[in-house]
């Protein structure tokens, strides 16, 4: 037995399709993004529109929002050491010479 | 509550004689098994996460290349997939709720539509592989390696990265069959439902993975 | 609240809890935590003589090369010698066999937290070792491109390499399902009254190495994949006539198997750290300093694999970057190594088995970390990447520093897993002629290196045959040592003195309970009052 203070504190179930309807909106704007020619811009553009459709997912359907900090802090650590590793790559990556 | 944040089961146990060590090896650690749940995803994002360092350092370098191989992909195919997943990931997080409210029919058809989505996405990747192998696009085809370096890049990482990711997909949907089947049987319950709740954490978590996966292959043209 | 002596009234052991199955089935299928710790250990133990056998044939066929032992033959010695001592051995090592047995008992807990993943974890483990022994024996022969598996020559050489990586990776999952118990165990199953800051300094150093586990070890394992997807399908990712790039392979192996030596040393901290307090009898020197610099460590570790890559064709830019954040990761290290001399200080010192061990780690650790600042130095490496000063280095880290700590670890807890005493006298003499011998073995490996003799290689310039005979005789006298050592172990096993709860008189929770303990660890769950180490 899941005692109740311990249980999952839910969002109400409106909650979730609102999510679920912004994160089609984004899809759209995503898609629609690209049509235009920002060129080297366009990566950022599309992962900056991804991170806030996964922050959604994240914090709505996998209810981190409501999670002990703990797990926030968990995932935090996490996405801190990929993007040290990814931006150390890139010291070695970027500055390479005779490219 | 503990210095973390999280709730510890009850202090009860810290008195207990043996007589109840019987009970004590059946109480569930309900946040232990989510945090656990949570660390086993966290290893999946630095290991999907090694993938996209490889990504984005021949992207960096083969730019224009990977603007021009994209367009190979198909783009409605790519966005329907990307609807379908989403669309999973609500009817995965409306399964919860609805069982807890007593709904248990309209939980297990949640699930079932979840399956019913991710199979959907399943059957448009392998009609995406097969076009692609068809045209005599695949890792070391006499096509392939005739191509300019950037745009092999381009395809070998497509299938890679699309591959794994659909490999996830494809235990998802049978973790969730399980799980499902659980369901119907009782054994998860109003008041015992992590193993669903942390199979919806997997089931986002493939989700997330696809919402990076669907610009950076898809939509860089 | 110390039990005094295991008496005949006290629940039966761990050992012989009877199932309802035959005796092997209740052992392999067990999801007690002491079982499973208790069998890593065994089976640690058998790969770790394994290798050491591996490496005395490549110090006898590196005083008569070519003699006994082709080129070829050799290549594959060093790899496999590489891959069992690294793979299986020293990082699943001190984590998987004494961390198993006592992590639950220093906190207070009844198991891990999750007892079944712990037993997937030992399954993983067994079968990745069996698929690397396969490698060797079967089909295209043992893998011959060295235990870090660089392209283009992993590509293409017809060696065993993606059989053994499928061992490597399923050991890699041992090693993470390890990591996400034991992070979960100390988060959820502290006694009442233990706080993070009340846990024994072993405790922390496990938490720090499960973090690098669980971050790390996916790296390697899509880092394996890539060089398997591309030896069977031809990808491309480090072929540069498909585009691909073979520092990418590096980047991403050393991404992991740099933060891998810190699985490998922290633990090894962390068991120097139980033992100097208890014998001096004094309470650890600056806890939270030593708590600390244990997740320093962990997190300088992740930044500082570049030093790897120094010579490879790097950036200047990355390799200055790298080098400035190697020189920084000593500085933890160098923080533990002041608080446990300390801790000794006006101490009452008794100088047993497990002290000499950790005193000479601490000699050894600090030879392994002053030789890699000066690896760690840009313009040195240049002229000493891929010599012997390096294998000394590593062997200095790794054998001296983590391999003696746990030795020591395994002398501590001797008494608490078996229940019996070993003598100190076998004891203390195995460790001298083992020192001597390392050091002979190990030293003469820096001069080497200073003096030009690269790695790997198995035949040499003349100049080089005075240190490598003196090298090959410090093997054999620290496998002299070894032997003894292990053989005043298991002799100790069946005809060892009755051991008491605690022999020592250490204060951590372990010796409260019976020695060997029974299966339920506690009677009752402690109630923590005070910080460990708490001596008069």
């Amino acid at each position: 037995m899941i005692e109740e203070e311990l249980t999952l504190k839910e969002f109400r179930n409106k909650t979730y399709v609102i999510v679920w309807l912004c994160l089609l909106a984004l899809t759209v704007l995503t898609v629609a993004v690209a049509r235009l020619q920002l060129a080297d811009y366009a990566v950022f553009v599309a992962i900056a529109i991804a991170t806030v459709k996964s922050g959604l997912v994240v914090i709505f359907f996998m209810h981190l929002k409501n999670e002990p900090w703990i797990l926030k802090i968990m995932l935090f650590v996490a996405l801190l050491a990929l993007a040290l590793i990814i931006l150390l790559t890139f010291s070695d990556v970027a500055y390479r010479k005779g490219h | 509550m503990n210095g973390d944040g999280s709730h510890s089961v009850k202090e009860a146990e810290s008195t207990m004689e043996g007589s109840e060590f019987a009970a004590e090896k059946h109480r569930i650690d309900y946040t232990g098994a989510k945090m656990g749940m949570w660390i086993f995803l966290l290893t999946e994002v630095l290991f999907f996460g090694g993938l996209f360092l490889v990504y984005s350092v021949y992207r960096a370098k083969y730019s224009g290349e990977f603007h021009g191989s994209a367009a190979g992909l198909d783009r409605f195919l790519g966005t329907a997939n990307t609807v379908i997943l989403l669309t999973s990931s609500l009817t995965m997080a409306l399964a919860i709720p609805l069982l807890r409210a007593g709904k248990k029919h309209l939980s297990l058809l949640s699930q079932g539509a979840t399956i019913f989505l991710g199979i959907i996405f399943l059957a448009n990747k392998y009609a995406e592989w097969t076009e692609h192998i068809g045209h005599g696009i695949y890792p070391d085809s006499p096509l392939m390696v005739d191509m300019s370096r950037g745009r092999i890049i381009f395809f070998s990482l497509y299938y890679v990265m699309t591959g794994l990711h659909a490999l996830h997909v494809l235990i998802g949907v049978a973790i969730i069959a399980g799980v499902l089947f659980l369901t119907a049987r009782g054994k998860i319950h109003r008041y015992d439902f992590i193993k669903l709740e942390n199979t919806g954490l997997y089931w986002h978590f493939v989700d997330v993975v696809w919402i990076y996966l669907f610009p950076l292959f898809y939509l860089i043209t | 609240m110390a039990n005094e002596e295991g008496n005949t009234a006290s629940p039966p052991s761990f050992y012989q809890a009877k199932g309802k199955q035959g005796a092997i089935f209740s052992w392999l299928f067990s999801t007690d935590h002491k079982r499973i710790g208790i069998m890593y250990l065994a089976a640690i133990l058998t790969f770790f003589l394994v290798g050491v056998a591996l490496g005395v044939l490549m110090r006898i066929n590196l005083i008569a090369p070519g003699k006994f032992i082709s080129a070829r033959a050799y290549n594959s010695l060093f790899t496999v010698h590489g891959v069992i001592q690294i793979f299986l051995f020293i990082i699943p090592g001190i984590p998987s066999s004494l961390g198993n047995f006592l992590l639950p008992i220093l906190l207070g807990a009844r198991d891990v937290a999750f007892p079944r993943i712990n037993l997937l974890s030992w399954w993983f483990y067994l079968l990745g070792g069996v698929l690397i022994l396969l490698s060797v024996f079967i089909g295209g022969g043992a893998p011959d491109t060295g235990w870090t598996f660089y392209p283009p020559y992993s590509i293409h050489t017809t060696t065993n390499v993606s059989l053994a990586m499928y061992g490597v990776i399923l050991l890699g999952f041992s090693s993470i399902f390890t990591g996400l118990n034991f992070i979960t165990t100390i988060h959820r199953l502290r006694a009442p009254g233990m706080t993070m800051f009340r846990m024994p300094l072993f405790c922390w150093s496990l938490y720090a190495t499960a973090w690098t586990q669980v971050l790390a070890t996916p790296f390697l394992a899509i880092t394996l994949m890539l060089i398997i997807l591309e030896r069977a399908f031809g990808i491309g990712f480090f072929d540069p006539l498909k585009g691909g790039d073979p520092l990418m392979y590096q980047h991403l192996f050393w991404i992991y198997s740099h933060p891998a030596v810190y699985i490998m040393v922290l633990p090894a901290m962390g068991i120097i750290s139980e033992i100097f307090p208890v014998f001096s009898q004094r309470t650890i020197y600056g806890y939270r300093a030593i708590a600390y610099s244990s997740l320093a460590i962990a997190f300088f570790g992740y930044v500082v694999w570049g030093h790897h890559m120094f010579t490879s064709g790097m950036s200047d830019f990355a390799r200055v970057i790298f080098s400035l954040l190697t020189f920084l990761v000593a500085v933890p290290s160098g923080v533990k190594v002041f608080n446990w001399l300390a801790t000794l200080y006006k101490g009452s010192i008794k100088l047993d088995a497990p002290l000499l061990f950790a005193l000479s780690f601490i000699f050894l650790f600090s030879i392994a970390g002053l030789t890699g600042l000066t690896i760690g130095t840009l313009s040195l490496n240049l002229y000493l990447h891929d010599t012997y000063f390096i294998v000394g280095h590593f062997h200095y880290t790794m054998f001296g520093g983590a391999g003696f700590a746990f030795f020591a670890g395994l002398h501590y807890w001797f008494p608490k897993m078996t229940g019996k005493m070993y003598p100190e006298g076998p004891a203390k003499w195995a460790w001298g002629v083992m020192f001597i011998g390392f050091n002979l073995l190990y030293f003469t490996m820096f001069l080497l290196g200073l003096q030009g003799m690269p790695r790997r290689y198995f035949q040499y310039l003349p100049q080089f045959y005075t240190n490598h005979v003196i090298s090959t005789i410090g093997a054999g006298i620290l496998a002299v040592g070894l032997l003894l050592m292990f053989g005043n172990l298991l002799r100790s096993l069946f005809r060892g003195r009755r051991a008491p709860a605690n022999p020592w008189g250490g204060t951590t929770l372990e010796w409260s309970i019976a020695s060997p303990p029974p299966t339920e660890n506690f009677a009752k769950i402690p109630q923590i009052t005070e910080d460990p180490y708490q001596y008069k």
